[in-house]
């Protein structure tokens, strides 16, 4: 048995509900698996194996790693501009002036900006809206960035916005909510095809997915 | 072959020990479950309220795709669990989300119905009536017909009224003397005569009361018909009325965007938008919520002889 590793008999975990551990170790080393318990994902049995990690790896290694987690919280903050994460006022991409001004790519989260970012295809500028309208979790249209985004409409410089909220219900009529006041602003407002995904079988698709793919359908013969 | 719908059957080979069923369902809301799951709520026609889980429906390349979106009507089959069921097939009846959400004011009072049926039905209690008023109600939200404001008082006066809290619009609701009685008291259950009438009653237009009992009975004809500030008033009475029975608030209800009039999130800045009230989709929504227990479609799917549904997993 590798060094600072427990046996069971050593070491028993009591868990009657299967899904919470009792306070078996001592001191810090308790302290460090709760406290990675706290994480999103992580469970009790993760959160011991992390610790353990922790425990049997280099000093130099999680030194660096406490390092970087205090200076993430020190340093990382949103983008004044479209609410992306951002090390200075402006983001990276906001702060670029090679992008293209005129269009703005609306989307949930920060993390969507990176999946857009990945494909190459667009040039332009983004917004974070923060969500979805989704009134049964009590998030309604003022708890986005939308104000945000119509000031950053009001000097008349974008002349396209592409809504791409996710393509489930809540995405679907934040985009509704959006255009419904965007359109009255002689703004071009598109959103991201929808339809069958590369290397799936026709045969699974589903009525939404294959009916919006034969909406939106192109010719391939031109 | 031909297992009861919604009702376990007999197990069969490798799945003896899988306790299977099938059963229709609404699509009622969805939670992030781990990496690429979610957890999902239905309302079903035989079972209640059930929780399962979708394993891998956030994956591009899910075989469930769409179907398991909130609004959706399915088919489902799945298999219980110690606490929550797994879905194994669905597949679509009806499409009601893809038409209510490309309409802002349809969708917010679709959210308040799901909402209210999760609140009123309990898991595993069978709540066919609820079921199908919500099927019905959908059905309405993307027909075109009526405002989705009426539908979705339609549909919350009738949930109640199957909840056995059937608000009194005419007689009274403490000692049944004839109406119609101008006072209205949500405690009491409706309209009071002034013998029976409780301090702080409220004295609603008699336009709005005939407006409501329209809505309760399916007169479709008056609520069309009903002025702007009748509905706004009724509104009014029918959440109330809601959200006292069922002794907390509706988390949906104040975002319901009424007439279409809701306006954009504050901006900081003057902008060069239209009038707020100003509702431009032209969408005039909605069919007549159909009686109590009726769906053409689901009752044909449910008159047809049900396939086997203990094929293995």
């Amino acid at each position: 048995m590798p060094p600072g590793r427990p046996g069971r008999a050593a070491y028993p975990v009591v868990s009657e509900v299967g899904h919470r551990l009792a306070r078996v170790y001592e001191g810090v080393v308790q302290d460090l698996i709760d406290e990675l318990g706290r994480l999103p994902n992580v469970g009790p049995k993760s959160a011991q194996r992390i610790a353990f990690h922790i425990l049997q790896a280099d000093p130099a290694d999680v030194t660096r790693l406490a390092e970087v987690l205090l200076e993430v919280k020190d340093k990382a903050r949103f983008c004044d501009r479209c609410g992306n994460v951002s090390q200075d006022s402006l983001c990276r991409i906001c702060a670029d002036p090679r992008r293209d001004q005129t269009s703005i790519c609306v989307v949930e989260e920060a993390k969507d900006v990176v999946a857009v970012e990945r494909t190459r295809e667009f040039r332009g500028l983004y917004h974070v809206l923060g969500g979805a309208i989704s009134p049964m979790d009590g998030v309604g249209p003022e708890d986005l960035r939308i104000a945000e985004l119509m000031s950053r409409l009001s000097d008349g410089t974008v002349t396209e916005i592409i809504i791409a909220t996710d393509p489930n219900i809540q995405g679907e009529a934040t985009a509704t909510y959006l255009s419904r006041f965007l359109k009255h602003m002689g703004i071009v407002i598109t959103r991201p095809a929808s339809g069958l995904p590369v290397g799936g079988d026709l045969e699974y698709a589903d009525e939404v997915t294959l009916g919006r793919a034969f909406e939106g359908r192109r010719a391939v013969n031109d | 072959m031909g297992a009861c719908h919604g009702e376990p059957g007999p197990l069969v080979g490798e799945n003896a020990s899988v306790p299977l069923y099938r059963d229709e369902a609404v699509v009622l809301r969805t939670h992030k479950l781990g990496e690429a799951d979610r957890i999902i709520t239905l309302l079903t026609r035989n079972r209640g309220l059930v929780r399962t889980v979708a394993k891998g429906v956030r994956r591009t390349r899910s075989r469930f795709g769409a179907r398991l979106e909130p609004f959706m009507v399915i088919d489902i089959q799945c298999y219980e669990g110690r606490n929550l069921d797994t879905v194994t097939q669905v597949e679509t009846l009806a499409v009601y989300g893809d038409a209510i959400c490309r309409d802002y004011t349809a969708y917010t009072a679709a959210t308040v119905m799901v909402e209210t049926a999760e609140r009123l039905c309990e898991e595993h209690e069978p709540a066919t009536q609820q079921h199908l008023l919500l099927v019905g109600a959908l059905r309405s939200l993307t027909g075109g017909e009526h405002d989705p404001s009426l539908v979705l008082d339609a549909f919350l006066l009738r949930s109640i009224a199957i909840a056995g809290w059937a608000p009194s619009f005419y007689d009274c609701a403490k000692c049944g003397a004839p109406g119609p009685h101008r006072a209205f008291n949500i405690a009491a259950g409706g309209t009071v005569c002034t013998v029976c009438r409780p301090p702080g009653s409220a004295a609603p237009a008699p336009e709005t009361m005939r407006l409501l009992a329209s809505l309760l009975s399916g007169d479709w004809v008056i609520a069309d018909g009903s002025e702007a500030r009748d509905r706004r008033e009724g509104s009014g009475l029918v959440s109330a009325f809601l959200q006292w029975h069922l002794e907390r608030g509706v988390r949906s209800l104040r975002h319901v965007d009424r007439d279409g009039t809701r306006p954009p999130a504050p901006p900081r800045r003057t902008l060069p938008l239209k009038a707020a009230g100003a509702h431009e989709d032209g969408v005039d929504l909605a069919a007549v919520v159909p009686p109590l227990g009726s769906h053409p479609a689901l009752d044909r799917h449910l008159g047809a002889t049900q396939p086997d549904v203990r094929e293995p997993v």
